[in-house]
């Protein structure tokens, strides 16, 4: 840990990142404020809108719980136990990210009507949402070293006190940057909950937007939104603490043994087991449902690689301009104190609670005002992904960078290395398996984005998604099979490479 | 290893870079005519294909949600690059017009549609239209009501179904307050739920519940009933329906349209395009492929046993005033059905 403040090189950057992520912001301020405060006031405290804040935050602690419980447990036994088929199972542990969360509701919803409203969002978010936390806190796993551990074993603490005193507070950090994506994604959900029918602030929002086809109530009502989003992220803040959690010792870490399951293995296969059917085998068995139900004839294998082939790509370039945005801001949010880095932390999250559709509008508003040649062009399109993701790659970069010694940093620098330097031979290198990790999260999370991909893509330009979204729109369910089989398979390529991280 | 991991980041900074600079190099190609459109692109594609040819020039079709696509052509403002906007319903249309982003059609345009089913001020045209009907189990019903105000009354009590989520029963409900007021309406929400009316995911599945007697009856629009006529025989489908007589509130015609964006570029092939989508072509494409009702006058529909325009008594009402959903919203929240 340390105090000083961040160089200019790290903080230049970073607050262009920051400023980058503010622009919903400001679009905001602009449209709850065009009728006066007054206005803006009298929508926010209309009555209900409270009740639905609370609905959506019920909502939101009962899904980050479940996550919770789930995205660590399913760490655990992937990568520090004997579980048989440990790899198989880190790379299934993670496909669920590629199920957007409205296939996932319809897919339970179809087979247990009765699940409808609190229980069946809650369960349709808590099962595409929990890789969230599941990978982060995978790779703080990989990263402790288990030495330790041992010290705590042979000291006397059991493998229960063990993982409770020393493993759980390491992964603390990874934990709660996991949880309050969780919770984000919880709050800004439409898709689920919509089809569930329960009520949410954000449900609350599209309404706004499709009932009076005005845009000041919506803005004012996203207003609330993000001070609920500053405030999240202001308690993860205080949750994680500031504490870093490197090795000091000598040496390198030796990799960890597997701790043996024993009469414990039946038990845990069955847990992962049931996790993996709710989560991937159910939707995909829907899907194939939906095909063999459908008529195989209206195939067309040519049109759908080709749209294959454009998601990939817009999906890379949304990833790779997040996870360069995200790397100064994930370090000096790892590494510095302060009101700066606590504001810029801040910033990069302050409108990931936002529906996609405001976040969508408020680049169309900037665009047509300052880059007219860029609007409905794909690099509009992958700054709107770099917006709208920013914190998913900042949360995996910052846990990562927190995880290797910050006095390796400081011997660089003091042997005469440059800032920059230190950067690139040090920081960047030692946190690269978590900064890949939030590169492979964001790349899945763009390929699956629908509401900004369907107002800013080149006009005439399908992903998987929108596709997706066309077929489910004239209820042709067997149609839209094949986007979303294709969606959660090509997901499976970063999941795999994810799992392959542990060898 | 290390230096290979700091080179892939470089490469990617590079990519993140260079990929948008690259696909940015088509800008600048002058675009042909930009249709926006609410309409779901596997309903109306085959019919865009032809308006093509009509009008000549390349058409470029954006697809969405009819109030995203209202949404962000406010916000594009003048900028925007589209010159036409086709809606799922008069209400987005409307919002347009109210903030001056649509331009007035040509009286002889205007004049091919009868006046209830376009802007007071023309600036928008309706091309289609959804009557909304009761569909009803014969078995059950002897006879159906002549007026929705009948559904409170104890002989329906268990029997009526609804899709409270469904945008046209919520359209069917601002027209209700537009007609009889704000007062009258939610009295009779509350006596319909007092009434144990049973609530449906969508007219789909309350057509359905309809067809196999699962409630007696159930208010939808007309085009469902006859696609799933259509689709599986006259003799398979048992429901019957009733269509409201004498100006109902519950007789609400609404209407999918077209206006022609303020400033659009390509002004005279936009109103070529919406000449084109009320041709007899087009029209009979509306008529046959979604079963709704032609509108422009001397098109009549050819699916079997679909009452004349003419003979329906729909409420007389501006549905340009159907954008006022937010309050229809909230009073169906106040009563507990959304």
């Amino acid at each position: 840990m340390t105090t000083a403040r961040a160089p200019w090189v790290l903080l230049g950057p970073a607050c262009l990142a920051g400023a980058f992520a503010l622009l919903p912001l400001g679009y905001l301020a602009v449209r709850s404020l065009e009728r006066g405060p007054g206005f803006a006031w009298s929508v926010v405290t209309t009555e209900g809108t409270a009740l639905l804040l609370g609905r959506s935050l019920a909502l939101a602690v009962v899904v980050v719980a479940a996550c919770l419980l789930l995205g660590i447990s399913l760490a655990w036994l992937t990568v520090r136990t004997a579980l048989p088929g440990g790899r198989a199972w880190s790379v299934v542990a993670t496909l669920p990210l590629a199920v957007p969360s409205y296939v996932a509701a319809f897919a339970w919803l179809s087979a247990v009507p009765e699940l409808a409203g609190f229980t069946g969002s809650a369960v349709a978010l808590t099962l595409v949402s929990y890789p969230y936390v599941y990978l982060p806190v995978a790779a703080a796993l990989r990263g402790i070293d288990p030495a330790q551990e041992e010290a705590s074993r042979s000291l006397g603490a059991g493998p229960v006190r063990t993982f409770l005193r020393v493993t759980l507070p390491q992964l603390r950090p990874a934990a709660a940057g996991g949880g309050l994506l969780v919770a984000l994604y919880a709050l800004s959900d439409f898709g689920a909950v919509s089809l569930m029918r329960y009520d949410t602030f954000t449900r609350g929002i599209y309404t706004s937007y499709r009932a009076s086809f005005d845009r000041t109530p919506a803005a004012a009502l996203s207003v609330v939104l993000v001070v609920m989003t500053v405030a999240l992220v202001a308690l993860e803040t205080r949750t994680r603490g500031r504490r870093g959690h490197a090795r000091t010792g000598t040496g390198t870490a030796r990799p960890f043994t597997p701790v043996p399951l024993g009469r414990m293995t039946i038990p845990a296969l069955a847990w992962c087991g049931a996790v993996v059917a709710a989560a991937v085998v159910f939707p995909l068995a829907t899907l194939g449902y939906w095909l063999v139900a459908g008529n195989l004839a209206t195939w067309d294998p040519a049109g759908l690689l080709n749209i294959a082939g454009v998601t990939l790509g817009v999906a890379a370039g949304g990833a790779a301009l997040t996870t360069v945005l995200a790397l100064p801001v994930g370090v000096v949010a790892a590494r510095y104190r302060g009101r700066a880095a606590d504001l810029l932390e801040q910033a990069a999250y302050a409108g990931h609670a936002l529906p996609g559709i405001t976040v969508a509008l408020s680049m169309v508003f900037f665009a047509v005002r300052y880059a007219n040649p860029l609007y409905q062009e794909l690099p509009l399109l992958v700054c709107a992904y770099a917006v709208l993701f920013l914190p998913v790659a900042v949360g995996a970069t910052r846990a990562a960078v927190l995880q290797s010694p910050p006095v390796l940093e400081d011997v660089a620098r003091s042997l005469g290395r440059s800032p920059l330097r230190v950067l690139r031979e040090v920081t960047v290198p030692l946190a690269a398996p978590g900064v890949a990790a939030g590169a492979a999260l964001t790349f899945v999370v763009c390929m699956k984005e629908l509401p900004a991909t369907l107002l800013l893509r080149p006009t005439g330009m399908d992903t998987l998604a929108t596709r997706l979204w066309t077929e489910t729109g004239v209820g042709s369910y067997a149609d839209a099979a094949p986007y979303a089989a294709a969606l959660i398979l090509l997901a499976a390529v970063p999941s795999y490479l994810l799992g392959r991280q542990r060898s | 290893m290390r230096p290979s991991v700091t080179r892939c980041i470089s490469a990617l900074a590079l990519a993140a870079v260079l990929l948008p600079l690259g696909t940015a190099c088509g800008i600048g190609s002058e675009a042909g005519l930009v249709i926006y459109s609410g309409r779901n692109e596997g309903l109306i594609k085959p019919l865009l294909d032809k308006l093509e040819k009509a009008v000549g020039t390349d058409v470029e079709v954006r697809y969405g949600a009819s109030a995203e696509l209202s949404a962000q052509l406010l916000e594009e403002g003048d900028k925007t690059k589209a010159d036409l906007f086709l809606s799922q319903d008069a209400g987005a249309l409307g919002a347009l017009a109210k903030q001056g982003r649509l331009e007035k059609l040509p009286q002889p345009t205007l004049d091919r549609v009868a006046k209830q089913f376009r802007a007071g001020g023309g600036e928008w045209v309706g091309v289609s239209g959804r009557v909304r009907v009761l569909a009803y189990h014969p078995g059950q019903v002897t006879k159906a009501p002549d007026s929705v105000h009948d559904l409170v009354k104890p002989e329906w009590k268990d029997k009526v179904g609804y899709a409270p989520t469904n945008a046209s029963f919520q359209a069917f409900v601002t027209g209700m307050r537009v007609l009889e007021g704000d007062d009258a309406t939610r009295e009779w929400l509350k006596g319909l739920k007092a009434n144990g009316i049973k609530a449906y995911d969508d007219n789909l599945a309350l057509l359905d519940a309809v067809d196999s007697g699962q409630v007696a009856l159930g208010m939808i629009n007309h085009y469902y009933w006859y696609e799933k006529v259509a689709e599986k025989g006259a003799d398979k489908v048992t429901a019957k329906l009733h269509y409201l007589p004498g100006g109902d509130p519950g007789a609400l015609i609404n209407v999918a349209g077209v206006g022609v964006l303020a400033g659009s570029e390509h002004n005279a092939a936009a109103l070529k395009a919406v000449d084109f989508l009320l041709s007899k072509e087009a029209q009979t494409y509306f008529a046959d492929e979604t079963k709704e009702y032609p509108l422009a006058s001397g098109v009549t529909s050819t699916v079997p046993d679909l009452p004349p325009l003419e003979s329906l008594k729909a409420p007389e009402i501006d549905l340009g005033k159907l954008e006022s959903l937010q309050q229809t919203l909230t009073m169906l929240r106040e009563v507990g059905m959304v």
